[in-house]
């Protein structure tokens, strides 16, 4: 009998959270840059909101979940980065001009997703985390800023250069297609 | 607005994030300014992009096994019992109760050693060895600061030879604690830190787990638990130098 009471709350928490799976696999996917690593953030994540599902006031489950998912994928992020030396973050540094979309030509509208996968996995973390929140999954800037601990402000300035770099990314790619 | 203020609103604009008055503004610049107008474009190109190429991933099947499963592992009976067995619970308890004040603290340190030892293995199994990483016991400290309700003390060990690697939170016998992550040589230490339930100091006193040293101390009100696959005799010297 208590076993049965056991899955009846692994199932509750499974009905809430398993929905946003394919979100927080791709999040995970886009932020540590290989299946693997994303498999274990997720993994991870998924326990760890079930040990804190009771402090889960049940607004909104997806960014909830999703913010935990950022947090054990900047874990594993973290420690690859020490082992690489790789460069810390900076926003002006990663987008040293203007802020807007002034620059390249057109965009192929055909674009394959292994180029556009591949040209997101281009940009900065930070980047990519709300090109992933903001383009895939549709989030408001008040929930990215929730899920990326970020003011609303630093959400508009940060998608608007990631925005930029995406788009210079993806021009330079196909510099001849100008349909 | 001017066409500088403009310009950084048509992203929002283009993301549905504006109120009516401002959007209106917007678009009336759009209509007269040819270059808010392709910077507008060229969002909606991108997004357009983005929409079609449906970049997103799906998590793979065997991930979904995994976490269910893993979740069913998870579920400890001590957690979901119900109130319906709550009687039979209580009566049980008072039984156990005699019992333990027979036992003295022994049994319950059993059991915290067990959980300590689950949580010092699932850490290294996991990807979350730490959620802030730092050699520096002043970022560490303050990073716990409205995570817990208490105030750890955090030790910088790496001119004794126990660098420090960083903390993080954890979950020990149903309490959110906190896990600081020493390194000698290679071998991991995690040191939880948990209040105590009584303000007597007790003087360090090993265990061993599976193969795990654990090294449990008392001070301050805090209870201190030290775990690692480090020999005995340096786990030790770790707790010496942390508690001298």
């Amino acid at each position: 009998m208590i076993r049965f009471r056991e899955t009846s709350q692994v199932r509750d928490f499974e009905r809430i959270i398993l929905p946003h799976l394919d979100a927080a696999y791709s999040l995970a996917r886009f932020l540590v840059r290989n299946e693997q690593d994303a498999q274990d953030a997720v993994q991870e994540a998924c326990l760890r909101a079930f040990r804190f599902y009771e402090s889960f006031r049940g607004e909104n489950s997806r960014a909830w979940f999703l913010k935990i998912v950022r947090n054990t994928s900047f874990t594993v992020l973290q420690r690859a980065r020490k082992n690489e030396d790789e460069v810390v973050f900076d926003e002006e540094l990663h987008s040293p001009e203007s802020a807007q979309l002034d620059v390249g030509g057109q965009l192929d509208r055909d674009l394959d997703r292994q180029t556009v996968r591949a040209a997101i996995e281009e940009l900065p973390a930070e980047f990519r985390e709300v090109i992933t929140l903001r383009e895939l999954e549709d989030c408001s800037y008040k929930e990215i800023a929730d899920i990326a601990n970020i003011p609303v402000g630093t959400v508009m300035s940060r998608l608007a250069r990631a925005r930029r770099q995406l788009y210079l990314i993806l021009s330079k790619n196909f510099p001849d297609a100008t349909k | 607005m001017n066409h500088q203020e403009i310009q950084e609103r048509i992203h929002p604009y283009v993301d549905g994030e504006l109120d009516v008055a401002n959007a209106r503004e917007v678009e009336l610049h759009l209509s007269a300014c040819e270059e808010c107008r392709a910077l507008e474009q060229r969002i909606r190109a991108l997004s357009s992009v983005l929409t079609a190429s449906a970049p997103a991933y799906h998590a793979p099947a065997a991930l979904r096994k995994n976490v269910r499963a893993a979740l069913r592992k998870e579920a400890k009976p001590a957690r979901q019992i119900g109130w319906w067995v709550f009687a039979a619970g209580a009566a049980c308890a008072l039984l156990l109760l005699v019992f333990a004040l027979s036992q003295t603290t022994r049994a319950p340190r059993e059991a915290i050693a067990d959980d300590v030892v689950a949580n010092h293995v699932r850490s290294l199994l996991a990807t979350h060895l730490v959620d802030v990483a730092s050699s520096n016991q002043h970022t560490v400290k303050p990073w716990f600061d409205g995570k817990v309700d208490f105030a750890p003390e955090v030790r910088d060990l790496a001119a004794d030879g126990f660098p420090l690697v960083g903390g993080r939170l954890d979950y020990l016998q149903g309490k959110t604690v906190v896990a600081l992550v020493y390194e000698r040589n290679k071998h991991p230490i995690n040191l939880f830190i948990v209040p105590a339930s009584t303000n007597r100091a007790a003087a360090p006193s090993a265990l061993t787990r599976r193969g795990y040293h654990l090294i449990h101390w008392t001070r301050g009100e805090m209870d201190y638990w030290a775990v690692s696959d480090l020999n005995a005799e340096e786990l030790h010297q770790f707790a010496a130098h942390f508690a001298p």
